[in-house]
């Protein structure tokens, strides 16, 4: 089952590559990973999208617990929470201007934040399937290229990771 | 602008180890780390031993914490120093050594630069120290080897390297031990939760078939008195792992031996059918429990003790888990089970016990058939074990040997086995015997080896000869790579691929060469004399080369990939039938 994780760990070198090494030498999945530094300078948060049997994820946790860098670990899965992946398009003009592609911005909410003679780059927030139907309405073989950040993720309401 | 009472990195390095009162360390210099050096040479608190290759620098720092409550010290230099240390580094994780390895890294300005003996020293040993430190700061040197200690020795141990640039232990500030180890991502576990101690007290007063294993966390945590009072308090049968040898003495009628892969028959058939297992420090490894399928075919409720909750459900489905310090939980156990007067039903006990007894009659002990012609491998343990009245500190490397003195030296003390038990590394035992005795002086140390293991480190003879170390090695050579003929033989079609040791030296003019006395044993009759003969020179390290039956394997078994309950017993021995439950 897909597992959406969030830690806090020292904002210090090294600690980004023991988790990555934590998960590929324990063969757990990671489908995204997205990092950065919290409000708390010495803080980074990191929400990680994996993929595992109860045994797995719960084994997943106790090992980034015991990560001497991390500070703090929430499964936001165990309960209801939020997520948002940021993707940045860019596509040929002339696919910008047409009718389709500016349905698909106006149902997806998407942003152009940047023009050039020949291209245009836009900007869409949502959860991973919207952006992935986005692409799809788009077409494919329209699409110059793309990037996308991995989910970020927050548990709704009071629970709260905060050290 | 240099203050008054300033000191070098280099300096403050080992300030911080007589802090410790580290009172022996053990490397090998190099360049980048010759201002270490430099400060061990105008000091004498801190005694350096010197190795003849990094790998037994860091075993021999494993066996000074093995066999002792410190924690053992390696110093390496960078690059081919630290991978040279891996494998010492590698072993002491896999069985939780509190261990701290200092190593010398290329000039800070220089990292990053392919600069002349430069590894990521950091990076080669993330997955398998508990932590590690590349220090960026003269100031951080302190604090950081303060926290390395804290880490290594608390909470589940391990090793922890601090790795200092060569340009940072020139530099200089004041040097302070005093400030307390703060770290806010780390709270070691201390007592267990009451409730769940409750409940595991409940689980074993309702047990028909209860069985105690217990392992290595038992003898870490310094909790072998309180697991014997225990294990007598419930009377119970209790096995111990390969690394929990001797927290409870296995001459007790209680003990059932080893369990897994070459345990005992009972122990084996015990852990199998009971219907509640405690697990107290142990971690249900692979060579403990055979393939996890057949173990779970099984109906039983699971007690797990253990520091480490990543321990815990790691393989099997736990029912009641007490995370914390097993000292502390195993007695809330004795306090509890001494309060509530309830004791466990003597009637299914007594079914119980007879049926394991029959199990024991079934195995028929550790036995084999010994011989006037040939040297029987057990039998120079068995000797070994009554020459050195069962009091010895025994190391061993990886093999047959080492499962022959796990059986048959029967241990009666912790800390006294001393064997690379998580790893299984060939080379382990000559320099972890050297940390034994520099720690435990005028103790008898004895290496239980092999002919191939003891080649992958031999070069320590000559470590041993400049410190004086009066080890006894116990070579029980047969010529062959044992354990992996033992696999051929029974797994691969007897092909013998590779197992065989040609060309080997003549170890008594080796040993010899070294310094020391060498002794070659042919008759089964000579095993006694040379073993007495050997132990009663005690200013000596002594080599016995014993030449044993090439072709004697180690029994019982349970086959890679097999279940405990098809454990293979020794076929030219008798196994009476008995009734299995």
């Amino acid at each position: 089952m897909r597992h959406i994780i969030s830690l806090l760990m020292e904002n210090e070198a090294g600690t980004l590559s023991r988790i990555a090494g934590l998960f590929s030498a324990r063969g757990y999945n990671i489908e995204s990973l997205s990092v950065a530094p919290t409000e708390d300078p010495t803080l980074s948060r990191m929400t990680i999208v994996t993929s595992g049997s109860d045994a797995v994820i719960e084994q997943i946790n106790k090992q980034l617990n015991k990560l001497i860098d991390v500070v703090a670990v929430m499964d936001l899965s165990d309960g209801e929470h939020l997520e948002r992946e940021l993707m940045l398009v860019k596509v040929p003009a002339a696919v910008a201007a047409s009718e389709a592609f500016k349905r698909a911005m106006a149902v997806f909410q998407g942003r152009f934040i940047d023009t050039s003679n020949s291209t245009c780059t836009v900007e869409l927030t949502d959860i991973g399937v919207k952006l992935d139907e986005f692409l799809q309405a788009v077409g494919r073989d329209q699409i110059l290229e793309t990037v996308r950040t991995g989910a970020s993720g927050i548990a709704r309401g009071e629970r709260i990771l905060k050290l | 602008m240099e203050l008054a009472g300033e000191l070098t990195g280099a300096e403050i390095t080992v300030r911080c180890l007589q802090e410790e009162g580290v009172e022996y360390i053990f490397g090998y210099p190099g360049g980048a780390a010759l201002h270490i050096y430099d400060a061990l040479f105008r000091q004498d608190k801190v005694k350096h031993i010197l190795v003849r290759h990094e790998q037994a620098a860091v075993h021999a720092a494993d066996g000074y914490s093995r066999s002792s409550e410190k924690i053992g010290v390696a110093l390496v230099t960078s690059g081919p120093g630290i991978t040279n240390a891996v494998t010492g580094i590698a072993t002491a994780y896999m069985d939780s050594i509190p261990m701290v390895v200092i190593s010398g890294q290329v000039p800070s300005t220089m990292i990053g630069e392919d600069a002349f003996q430069e590894v990521d020293a950091v990076g080669i040993t993330r997955p398998c120290v508990k932590h590690n430190f590349l220090i960026k700061d003269v100031r951080d040197i302190a604090p950081t080897i303060k926290k390395a200690f804290y880490l290594a020795r608390s909470g589940r141990p391990g090793p922890v390297l601090v790795d200092i640039p060569k340009d940072i232990s020139f530099q200089k500030t004041t040097f302070n031990y005093s400030d307390p180890v703060v770290i806010r991502s780390y709270n070691p576990p201390g007592e267990g939760d009451m409730n769940q101690v409750r409940k595991a007290i409940q689980l074993l007063m309702t047990a028909k078939r209860p069985m105690m294993y217990s392992g290595g966390g038992v003898i870490l945590s310094g909790a072998s008195a309180e697991l014997t009072e225990l294990v007598r308090l419930l009377g119970f049968p209790c096995t111990n792992t390969l690394m929990g040898l001797g927290a409870y003495p296995a001459t007790d009628k209680l003990f059932v031996g080893m369990p897994g892969m070459h345990g005992t028959y009972e122990a084996c058939m015990a852990m199998q059918n009971c219907d509640v297992l405690i697990a107290i420090g142990a971690r249900f490894d692979d060579r403990v429990v055979g393939k996890v399928e057949h173990f779970n075919q099984v109906q039983r409720k699971i007690i797990h003790l253990d520091i480490d909750p990543s321990s815990i459900a790691k393989r099997v489905k736990v029912d009641v888990p007490v995370v914390g310090d097993l000292k502390r939980v195993l007695n809330q156990f004795l306090v509890e089970l001494r309060s509530i007067k309830q004791k466990p039903n003597a009637a299914d006990l007594a079914v119980w016990w007879k049926q394991v007894n029959d199990w024991r009659f079934k195995g028929g002990g550790l036995k084999y058939n010994n011989s006037t012609e040939i040297i029987k491998p057990q039998y120079v343990i068995e000797k070994l074990y009554e020459v050195t009245g069962g009091d010895a500190f025994v190391t061993s490397d990886v093999g047959q040997h080492q499962m022959w003195a796990a059986q048959y030296y029967k241990f009666i003390k912790p800390r006294r086995w001393i064997n690379s038990g998580g790893l299984g590394t060939m080379g382990f035992g000559l320099p972890a015997a050297m940390g034994v005795q520099l720690i435990n002086p005028g103790a008898t140390v004895a290496c239980v080896t092999g002919e191939g293991s003891i080649q992958m480190n031999i070069q320590e003879l000559s470590t041993c000869k400049q410190f004086h170390l009066p080890i006894k090695v116990v070579s029980l050579n047969n010529r062959y790579l044992g354990m992996v003929r033992q696999w051929q033989e029974f797994f691969h079609g007897n092909r013998y691929a590779e197992s065989y040791m040609d060309a080997l030296p003549d170890f008594v003019k080796l040993t010899e060469s070294y310094g020391h006395i060498g002794m070659r044993i042919d008759k089964p009759s000579d095993v006694e004399p040379a073993l007495r003969e050997a132990f009663s020179r005690k200013k000596d390290l002594v080599f016995m080369d014993f030449q044993t039956d090439p072709t004697e394997n180690v029994f019982p078994m349970v086959p890679g990939g097999k279940g405990l309950s098809e454990v293979m017993l020794d076929p030219n021995m008798p196994h009476p039938e008995v009734e299995d439950l």
